[in-house]
């Protein structure tokens, strides 16, 4: 492409239209849940006395442990956010480390609960579970796919607060490229006027790039927001997916 | 603290308000908790989803700053519950006339 006349680009923001954007994707991943949502319904209206009876092998401690972590990773969730609004910068990422640590240890708690469960041979399909009514099958295979497409998403969401945690955390920064002109000498001046860098240059050099470190750039600043703002949508609706999760699973002996 | 509509300002919550809507959610979780263990039978079920969705809500509009943001927010999420509802609710309803019914 040609960079030569663009030295300085127009950069176009729409933090609303990334904000709608998000809001989208999001309601794809509530019809996802909303068609397992349906079917658990169905089966449960067929066969009512065997999810009862299914759940009562549910640890009902655990899924409510889980909950309670859940809950308070959001809160630290938007903690982060707040923090990060008020140029907490170290504060914000610190909030996210926190709220990373919640959902690594809703993860450890699941692979707990699966991992008993697997070992009694509750698993979909197993020699055991087969011998079981068709309804307590249907039960345990819905919680299988329906929690693990959770912890899925729960492990997503780890990611994306990884790579947010990082990037909160990274002094804010930003990329400027300057083209020489005519003069051999370059002089980089504070907000006072005064020079911070003053630098001849060969005559060989066309264009300078500088990294420039600002706590003050609203720019860069107004960027992350909005990036840290989505990232927390996604946090918050495995979070309400999971409030919907809990009850229908654990809470219905 | 409410915002004229079209605004784009964001407004920054207090800390406190925040730990506030996270003690209610914790309530509300242990009334779900205790409301299952009275056994209330057949609304026991709409117990559970009424107050699941009364988190949600909390959820929605604090912790997603559904209540501050631009309406236009709370509008694309209508829509998107009405769909999912219409969708679920015409299902259920279809299966409900199946011959079959309940295994038991």
């Amino acid at each position: 492409m040609s960079s030569a006349a663009t030295a300085m680009p127009h950069v176009h923001r729409d933090p609303k239209g990334a904000k709608i954007g998000m809001w989208l994707f999001l309601f794809t991943e509530l019809l996802l849940f909303g068609g397992l949502f349906l079917l658990y319904a169905v089966y449960r209206y067929r066969y009512p006395a065997d999810f009862h009876y299914a759940a009562t092998h549910l640890d009902t401690f655990l899924g409510t442990v889980n909950t309670l972590i859940l809950l308070t990773s959001s809160l630290t969730m938007a903690l982060s956010i707040a923090t990060f609004q008020q140029r907490k910068r170290k504060l914000s990422a610190w909030f996210l480390v926190i709220t990373i640590v919640f959902g690594f240890i809703f993860l450890i708690n699941k692979y707990i609960e699966w991992s008993t469960k697997i070992h009694h041979h509750i698993y979909p399909n197993s020699p055991e579970l087969v011998q079981h009514t068709p309804g307590e099958n249907i039960f345990y295979s819905l919680y299988y796919a329906m929690t693990g497409l959770h912890g899925l998403h729960v492990i997503i969401g780890i990611i994306l607060l990884t790579v947010m945690c990082v990037l909160v955390a990274r002094k804010p920064r930003r990329h400027v490229r300057v083209p020489r002109g005519e003069g051999a000498a370059l002089a980089l001046l504070d907000n006072s006027g005064s020079p911070i860098l003053e630098e001849s240059l060969g005559s060989g050099v066309t264009e300078v790039g500088f990294t420039l470190f600002d706590e003050t750039d609203e720019e860069t600043r107004e960027s992350m927001l909005i990036k840290l703002e989505n990232a927390g949508l996604y946090w918050h609706l495995i979070d309400i997916i999971w409030i919907f999760l809990f009850p229908l699973f654990y809470l219905i002996t | 603290m409410k915002t004229g509509g079209g605004m784009e300002k964001q407004e920054t919550l207090s800390y406190g308000t925040y730990i506030m809507v996270w003690l209610a959610l914790l309530v509300f979780t242990g009334l779900t908790v205790t409301a299952a263990g009275l056994h209330l039978g057949s609304v026991s079920i709409a117990t559970a989803i009424a107050i699941a969705a009364l988190k949600s809500t909390i959820v929605l509009f604090f912790f997603m700053h559904l209540k501050y943001d631009d309406p236009v927010f709370k509008v694309m999420l209508m829509v998107a519950i009405l769909t999912l509802t219409v969708i679920m609710v015409l299902t259920f309803v279809d299966v409900l006339f199946l011959p079959g019914g309940p295994a038991q």
